[in-house]
């Protein structure tokens, strides 16, 4: 009885997740089981170990991207806030809350933030472009072996010749917004979190 | 001084009486029907009043829930999330419906990185490996602690009810199994050995038969396991190959109790060697010692020799190699299939109301799982019994084991996975990876129009590495020809 009850979730902080992210009261004590059964090592937070625990990530071709979308930068260990967080990108756009109170900030799953989401699987340094460099590593990251350097090469010069406007040889966010714009964003980054 | 201790002393002798004479006329009640291979049915009876305690219980707690406006966890055994059922070529193609023509050129979007992500993060919420390798969650409380996840004081009759069950369970049921499991693994190990002294022949057979069946039959009461055996017609006959999902170290002691197999496995050291060394004296069972276990041609030849000789019991193998939760199958290592003999699959599923059989060997360890087991309530299972299998023509041993292990998924009712168990422990392989890197690299270099049965088959194989539900591999099984057609020819463009 005592060591569940110690890493049960308190009430508050529930209703600071819900504030924050959206996520109902069940999700979030559903998610929070799925968060304690990850942490192995039974500290309160994940490693980059526990994320590559899991195999279908592990078999994820931009798997390493992902997990390392969790985690702020320079750090090794995500609690359960900064795992929500993260979720809360994912949340599928529900239309009451477009038209909700217009002066708060914006809620964590606009497409506007799922677009930053998938901005930084791409940029590698954080440095809020994408270079070319970035963009071959993280295509080499999705096919493998089974394409040739100058095939790649000659597809990443593409993209970017058709994304970039202000002629900086890489893509602002703001370029990658506008390449993306016919695109369901909220449809494909959303998953269907059940209640 | 004297006087005073008096009235306990004479208490003290009271209760001491009380207590044998119950602990034994419970043993002989035990005992006897199991000696003689009869059962008088108190632990049905015991499992009927069991379950209404429990519905009893549920409804106290959901209406505590209601009145103190709380919310009642309820297990997500509906799952997290819902999750799309859609392969990679499918879902890169809604990507980029903003029309581009296929042309000869490679084409890459920067929007396909959102397939991957979506897969990614869905895998990070709900996957379904790494849930197979702790136990089963419940949709009501079966007042264990722990298997309760409320852990909050609802209302006094339930935790007096709780109380209760506990002091039952612990002052009653577990000294009674204790000592059941003791004399029914004592009784195995002087018998067996007394019987390994006569010579060879009919008599020492028939003899090891019962005997064994009896010790096996008291453990299974030392567990209050309560089970109940599916088409007995094909039960698994000498000469061939039993074969059962695992679940537990207990599957063994569940199946032999309605029948004699030759065990396979390792010998260990202590108790378990013991009981292992006398059991090979009166019948043969197979055990390796820690090198040869590894030598897969000397473990091939053992059971082929002893599948060969008629007169010796089915050998019972399972597969996976390791425990797992009850709620799904996972690969069948391909060693037994490659023997060539009749497979008996067996489906085993326990109730996990009653007590949680699945062994966590990463959080137990052998003394205490069974210490856990032999204070739950009882152990309820079925076992059906799956008519006999061969390797058919043109079947690799692969699929044949793929086979096997759908038709047992089927009857038992759990998620049929190509995933290892061995994953439990160890890494993913790489080549996993590779194929999805492959899968993508196809889409972006389109050379040709592809053929509709191409998309199906690739469509299909793609499904597998992400869900592995049953349906999907039986019919990539019948496109597996197309498939390698297909890949061939793309290759070579």
């Amino acid at each position: 009885m005592g060591s569940r009850a110690s890493t049960l979730l308190r009430e508050e902080e529930i209703e600071e997740i819900k504030k924050e992210t959206g996520f109902s009261h069940s999700q979030i004590t559903r998610l929070y089981s799925r968060f304690t059964s990850l942490d192995k090592g039974e500290n309160g937070t994940l490693s980059r170990e526990d994320f590559q625990r899991i195999p279908e990530l592990a078999i994820n071709p931009l798997g390493d991207r992902i997990i390392n979308a969790f985690f702020p930068e320079g750090e090794d260990q995500v609690n359960f806030r900064g795992f929500m967080r993260t979720l809360a990108h994912f949340r599928p756009i529900e239309d009451n809350e477009k038209n909700k109170d217009p002066i708060a900030s914006e809620p964590l799953n606009s497409r506007s933030n799922k677009l930053l989401f998938a901005f930084r699987l791409y940029d590698l340094d954080r440095d809020d472009k994408i270079s070319r460099d970035e963009l071959l590593q993280v295509l080499r990251m999705m096919v493998g072996v089974n394409i040739s350097d100058e095939q790649l090469g000659s597809i990443a010069d593409r993209t970017i010749q058709e994304a970039d406007q202000n002629g900086d040889n890489s893509i602002s966010f703001n370029e990658f917004i506008k390449v993306l714009e016919k695109v369901d964003v909220e449809q494909k980054m959303s998953i269907r979190f059940l209640h | 001084m004297g006087w005073f201790l008096l009235p306990f002393d004479n208490l003290l002798c009271i209760v001491l009486g009380i207590s044998f004479t119950v602990g034994f006329s419970s043993l002989l009640v035990i005992v006897v029907p199991a000696v003689l291979g009869v059962s008088i049915g108190i632990r049905r009876l015991y499992m009927k009043s069991l379950l209404k305690v429990f519905e009893w219980a549920t409804v106290r707690m959901e209406r505590g829930a209601k009145e103190k406006n709380q919310h009642l966890y309820k297990p997500y055994s509906n799952g997290i999330i819902a999750k799309e059922l859609s392969s990679l070529e499918q879902e890169i193609q809604e990507l980029r419906a903003s029309g581009t023509t296929l042309s000869s050129e490679p084409e890459f979007e920067m929007a396909d990185i959102m397939y991957f992500c979506r897969r990614g993060v869905e895998s990070i919420v709900d996957d379904e490996v790494t849930k197979r390798f702790s136990a089963q969650e419940l949709e009501s409380w079966n007042l264990l602690t722990r298997s309760n996840f409320n852990a909050r004081h609802i209302s006094l009759r339930l935790s007096v009810l709780w109380g209760l069950g506990l002091f039952i369970r612990y002052s009653f049921l577990l000294p009674l199994r204790v000592t059941l499991a003791a004399s029914g693994i004592g009784l195995l190990v002087v018998l067996t050995t007394i019987v390994g002294f006569i010579p060879s022949g009919w008599l020492r057979t028939y003899l090891s038969e019962k005997i064994h069946l009896m010790s096996y039959r008291i453990c299974v009461r030392s567990l209050t396991a309560i089970i109940t055996y599916h088409n007995s017609e094909n039960k698994p006959k000498n000469g061939g190959i039993c074969v059962a999902n695992h679940t537990t170290p207990i599957d063994v002691i569940i199946l032999a109790n309605d029948g004699c197999y030759s065990m396979v496995g390792q010998i260990h050291g202590g108790l378990i060697g013991v009981v292992q060394r006398a059991m090979v004296k009166s019948s043969p069972h197979i055990w390796f010692e820690r090198s040869e276990v590894k030598d897969r041609h000397l473990v091939a030849e053992r059971l082929s020799n002893h599948v060969a000789d008629k007169t010796k019991h089915p050998i019972l193998i399972f597969p996976e190699g390791t425990c797992i939760n009850n709620t799904s199958v996972m690969m069948f290592k391909k060693g037994s299939f490659e023997i060539g003999c009749t497979v008996y699959p067996v489906a085993i599923k326990y109730d996990p109301r009653f007590g949680d059989a699945f062994w966590n060997s990463s959080k137990f360890g052998m003394v205490n799982y069974l210490l856990r087991m032999m204070s739950s309530w009882a152990i309820v299972c079925s076992v059906w019994y799956l008519p006999p299998m061969s390797r058919e023509e043109g079947e690799d041993a692969v699929q044949f084991a793929n086979r096997v292990k759908a038709a047992i998924a089927t009857q038992g009712g759990l998620v049929d996975l190509l995933w290892d168990g061995g994953l439990k422990r160890g890494k993913v392989k790489n080549t996993f990876k590779e194929e999805q890197q492959k899968l993508y690299s196809k889409v972006l270099v389109i050379k040709c129009q592809r053929s509709p049965t191409h998309c199906l088959g690739e469509a299909l194989d793609q499904r597998i590495y992400w869900i592995g539900s049953l349906k999907v591999i039986s019919i990539t099984m019948n496109y597996s020809d197309t498939i390698s057609i297909a890949m061939n020819y793309s290759e070579t463009m």
